[in-house]
């Protein structure tokens, strides 16, 4: 394959992925002076003029279903899937895992939930209160003076609650809860499950010149006036802005180079447009790519120096792999029938969450979750309707007249819950590269092996039985039966629930870990990682503002050594 | 465009309601002048008749709105069939049983049969609980194709005017759900 160099330049820093840590990344590191370029494997992308904001379903013939790039349906913003033309993933026989990938501008910051969740202290040292994983080398002190940049920086609502292990942040006013929230949360605090305003990166006060939120309720197809976070709009254009940062879309890094002593002196990428293998040098590489690509980039950067992949020494990279566990139970509700027709679009998202409540000490599992809500009279749009035959009191299908006062009827009468838990790290779940499997690229693919432990299966158990039982206490019926073992109570598969962790992990020391407590490789010290791999451990918390604290954190850690020139 | 969308005096109106409706009501006129002229690209001109007789009766007029084909349903399917192709042999299957049924039971094909005879027939296939094993091809058939006319109805202005949907507009300020909304389910802000 022909080798391009890019004009010969060396920049100060390459980093590879621009999402939620390498916007971060480039943000810090563009602030204070440096010559960064970030390599993107996908397109251009700005919610200012991409957006499909306030659109109608009827603006389209496809009437916001989904399409092959697009599998959330047209009008979400985020291009990608569970499976990518061309970019192939494998599995182990026997393993269920879905791998999403962002192929755009912003990563799957232009996907999320916006839900912004600090880890809290016994979040970064769960071996010493179960026994169960690892600590983290660093603690939630470490990481709080970051979260509350993050906070101010991002912007964020939520409420003071002073709850064990959830820690407040520097929070704008949350929106008041819909009505059918306000239900929920009464079936909630008769049953003693905390039920508080959401935490959410959408802001409610304009703030570092955005305006706030209008209340649409389509963050997902990207904020048109930057209300709400995604990294493009409010990371890398203010980078931009300083005119110290490049950007390369269609550049798919697959291997960091190394010199004689083993140190990074570059990355070498894919140009899709051309299919052109090119060269990128730089003094300091952060990958950015997300947990297991930039595992993936790892293990392909082999030479004599490094013969198991760069930062490998110890054999941990791809090891420790988590998602974040997952189940759903909708229900219906007989007095949210035929509600009084209102607004109730509010911000994108729940307006309220249940934080993990119980001590799991009395419990049957080790770790715990937290509860996502939705319901509501949503937009309309493909898929309107689809469960009338099976509602209860409903005419079981039918057509006619009959039919169509049905589909009114029951018009926002369903709400729902998603459980989103901690997993806990094991021997049989982790990533390597597949031996003979190469992408339309020619750049070996990941190949997974996956499997539940009793602790998640025990915990999933819980929510199904929680999410009935506050189902029956707002006087509603759960739709459809609680799954059995058999059916593993509903988890849902592995990488799933687009919260992979781990695979690239910090720690004491270079032999139990590929990154120390700065996430800078042991093995080579100008090589950095700042997405989901270097997390020890999940939490009953979504990972993204925990991955820009990280990432900002690194971000200083590499200006303060290129001061003293140790970069 | 979108942020030229003013902010301010956005909350959603009465007016706002009835120029839905009226633009619904226009729009009941253009699906079915378009009936005429459109020309399906993905259904038979026999397919056709029976798509659009099938979708009013799956959704027909009443009182408060229009009907499957005043909300251009049949010319939805088609697109959807095009952009979906796994989904075509299934409806071609579909459409095939319910003209071989017709056939078999009355005579003629479904779009021919009575009235009431169009009905008896749905009355097998429209209640899954209740529809014999023998009816299984019919009623799967069925159960897409009324979620599909439920898809393309309900997305419609039509159908989104019919149930009040009053959201999808930029608001100056987020004041909770209104005092008539609470008290319908029991709920008040503390």
């Amino acid at each position: 394959m022909p080798i391009q160099n890019r004009a010969n330049k060396t920049y100060d820093v390459c980093i590879v992925g621009s999402g939620a840590g390498g916007g971060m990344t480039a943000y810090m590191l563009t602030q204070a002076g440096a010559d960064v370029v970030v390599l993107e494997a996908g397109g251009w992308w700005d919610n200012t003029k991409d957006s499909k904001m306030l659109a109608w379903p009827y603006d389209t013939p496809r009437r916001g279903a989904s399409t092959k790039e697009r599998p959330f349906g047209e009008f979400d913003a985020c291009v990608g899937g569970w499976q990518v033309e061309g970019e192939p993933y494998t599995k182990a026989a026997g393993t269920q895992f879905d791998w999403w990938r962002a192929r755009m501008l912003g990563g799957r910051t232009n996907h999320w939930g916006r839900i912004s969740l600090r880890f809290g202290p016994d979040d970064f040292r769960r071996k010493s209160i179960d026994g169960l994983g690892d600590n983290w080398p660093i603690s939630y002190n470490d990481v709080k003076p970051y979260y509350d940049r993050v906070d101010r920086l991002i912007g964020i609502f939520g409420s003071r609650e002073n709850l064990p292990n959830h820690p407040d942040g520097e929070f704008q006013p949350a929106p008041k809860p819909r009505c059918y929230e306000l239900a929920i949360k009464r079936a909630s605090d008769k049953l003693g499950i905390w039920c508080i305003p959401s935490r959410l990166s959408i802001i409610t006060r304009s703030i570092n010149g955005r305006s706030p939120c209008h209340y649409c309720g389509q963050c997902n197809r990207g904020c048109a006036v930057n209300a709400n976070f995604s990294s493009p709009n409010v990371l890398l254009f203010p980078a931009q802005r300083t005119g110290k940062l490049t950007i390369i879309t269609d550049a798919m890094a697959h291997e960091v180079t190394t010199d004689a002593r083993g140190q990074a002196t570059g990355v070498q990428y894919i140009d899709k447009k051309t299919g052109k293998d090119t060269r990128v040098n730089a003094r300091v590489v952060v990958l950015a790519a997300s947990a297991c690509e930039s595992a993936r980039i790892l293990l392909n950067s082999k030479s004599s120096r490094h013969p198991h992949g760069l930062a490998n020494s110890s054999g941990v990279v791809g090891k420790y792999l988590t998602d974040t566990t997952g189940t759903d139970v909708a229900g219906f509700i007989p007095s949210m029938m035929k509600q009084v027709p209102h607004n109730c679009d509010g911000v994108g998202g729940g307006h309220i969450y249940m934080p993990w409540w119980i001590d799991n000490k009395k419990l049957d599992f080790p770790r715990g979750y937290h509860i996502e809500t939705w319901g509501g009279l949503g937009q309309p749009s493909y898929g309107f309707g689809g469960g009338i035959a099976t509602m209860p009191g409903s005419i079981g299908g039918g057509y006619g007249k009959a039919l169509k006062d049905d589909y009114r009827r029951y018009y926002g009468s369903v709400v729902g819950f998603s459980g989103r838990g901690e997993m806990i790290p094991n021997d049989k779940s982790y990533c390597e590269l597949d031996p003979t499997v190469k992408d339309k690229w020619g750049i070996p693919v990941l190949r997974f092996h996956w499997e539940w432990g009793d602790a998640e299966y025990k915990q999933v158990k819980h929510m199904q039985e929680t999410f009935r039982a506050i189902i029956k206490e707002m006087g509603g019926e759960p739709l459809g039966d609680m799954p059995g073992r058999d059916k593993g109570y509903g988890i849902a598969n592995g990488g799933a629930i687009i919260h992979v962790l781990g695979c690239v992990r910090m720690g004491t020391n270079a032999r139990n870990s590929a990154l120390n407590a700065q996430c800078q490789a042991w093995d080579c010290k100008n090589l950095f990682v700042a997405d989901g791999g270097p997390f020890v451990s999940q939490a009953d918390k979504n990972p993204t503002w925990t991955i820009l604290a990280l990432a900002m954190r690194t971000s200083e850690y590499i200006i303060a050594q290129r001061k003293v020139g140790a970069l | 465009m979108l942020v030229a969308a003013p902010l301010a005096a956005l909350a959603i109106s009465l007016e706002d309601v009835e120029r839905a409706s009226a633009s619904a009501a226009n729009v009941l006129q253009g699906a079915q002048q378009r009936g005429q002229a459109f020309r399906p690209k993905f259904f038979t001109a026999g397919e056709w008749r029976t798509v659009r007789t099938l979708a009013d009766l799956v959704i027909p007029r009443d009182a408060r709105s229009g009907s499957a084909t005043d909300a251009g349903v049949p010319e939805f399917m088609d697109f959807i069939m095009m952009a979906y192709p796994d989904m075509q042999q299934p409806m071609r299957e579909g459409l095939a049983w319910m003209d071989a049924q017709a056939k078999a039971r009355f005579g003629k094909v479904f779009v021919a049969a009575a009235a009431t005879q169009q009905t008896k027939l749905l009355d097998d296939i429209a209640y899954p609980k209740k529809a014999t094993s023998a009816m299984k091809p019919g009623v799967e058939f069925f159960t897409r194709f009324r979620n599909l006319t439920a898809s393309g109805f309900w997305s419609s202005r039509i159908g989104i005017a019919d149930l009040q949907y009053m959201g999808n507009s930029p608001q100056a300020a987020w004041n909770g759900c209104p005092p008539a909304a609470l008290a319908k389910l029991g709920v008040k802000y503390s």
